[in-house]
């Protein structure tokens, strides 16, 4: 049995690569599926844990983890398409209605 | 052999993460993004949690990413041009920012590990679809309900975001 150690590494490089990915890329979609990625790395994290000690909860947790994240992509796709149709472009620059 | 197994899922989780982050394409980036979700169920067998690996399979790799690949394809988003073809301050301090954060992460993961016990025969049976199960629908229910009405309140907004006349009876112009 591998030692849950390197599952939590892994878990915090996933995440990093996720923040990494969200600070420099300008694309509206693949910030977006960055986040999910980190959102992964955390439920690798928190699956880590549940089955190191034997208690369920944190599967619960990431079942719930996973159907908040289905909910956030379809509402976040929707945005998307919103932005997409007002400027034509999911560049994140050209977004600035709200910028200062 | 379970080690190798581990390596090879991890190397893979790792890499397809990079290239989904670095690939100008975007189609290209969410099928990364799909081998990234499989490699990861692939650990959460690893972890004998079979319940999620399939979950993981059917709901991010499946439904999620093919919602994501039909927004790609709607939209026409045209490639990322000039990513890392010359230096910015913005990529300095991005990953100045990564390598903080994971400094930190395994700091605190390393500060935490001498406390956890080692694993149990018997710990590792608590993944299955039985054990899952049993303890959503008595212990969980009401968050159970409760998702489902998120699920329901998120598709209609979703419809009623992404509907072409939002503009002639909400906005005030």
């Amino acid at each position: 049995m591998i030692s849950i150690d390197w599952f939590l590494a892994l878990s915090a490089l996933l995440f990093c690569v996720g923040i990494i990915g969200v600070l420099i890329r300008k694309n509206a979609i693949v910030i977006f599926m960055c986040v999910e990625l980190m959102l992964n790395a955390v439920n690798l994290s928190l699956v880590s844990f549940s089955s190191h000690f034997g208690n369920v909860d944190g599967q619960i947790l990431v079942f719930f983890a996973l159907a908040v994240a289905a909910a956030e992509a379809v509402v976040g796709l929707a945005i998307i398409i919103a932005i997409f149709r007002n400027n034509l472009s999911v560049d994140i620059n050209n977004v600035n209605l709200l910028r200062w | 052999m379970i080690t190798y197994f581990f390596i090879f899922l991890a190397v893979l989780a790792i890499a397809s993460a990079l290239a989904m982050v670095i690939s100008k394409n975007t189609v290209n980036s969410a099928l990364f993004l799909v081998l990234n979700m499989v490699a990861l169920a692939g650990l959460f067998l690893l972890l004998k949690a079979q319940f999620l690996a399939v979950v993981q399979i059917l709901v991010y790799a499946g439904a999620i990413m093919v919602l994501f690949l039909f927004v790609i394809m709607l939209l026409n988003v045209q490639d990322e041009e000039n990513l890392f073809s010359k230096f910015r301050v913005k990529y300095f301090v991005a990953f100045l920012v990564g390598i903080v954060v994971f400094s930190q992460l395994l700091y605190s993961i390393g500060s935490f590990t001498e406390v956890l016990p080692e694993v149990s025969p018997e710990m590792t049976e608590a993944g299955t679809v039985e054990a899952v199960g049993e303890v959503l629908y008595s212990q969980y229910l009401l968050p159970f309900h409760i998702i489902a009405l998120l699920l329901t309140a998120a598709v209609n907004g979703a419809l009623m975001i992404a509907q072409h006349k939002i503009k002639s009876g909400v906005t005030n112009d």
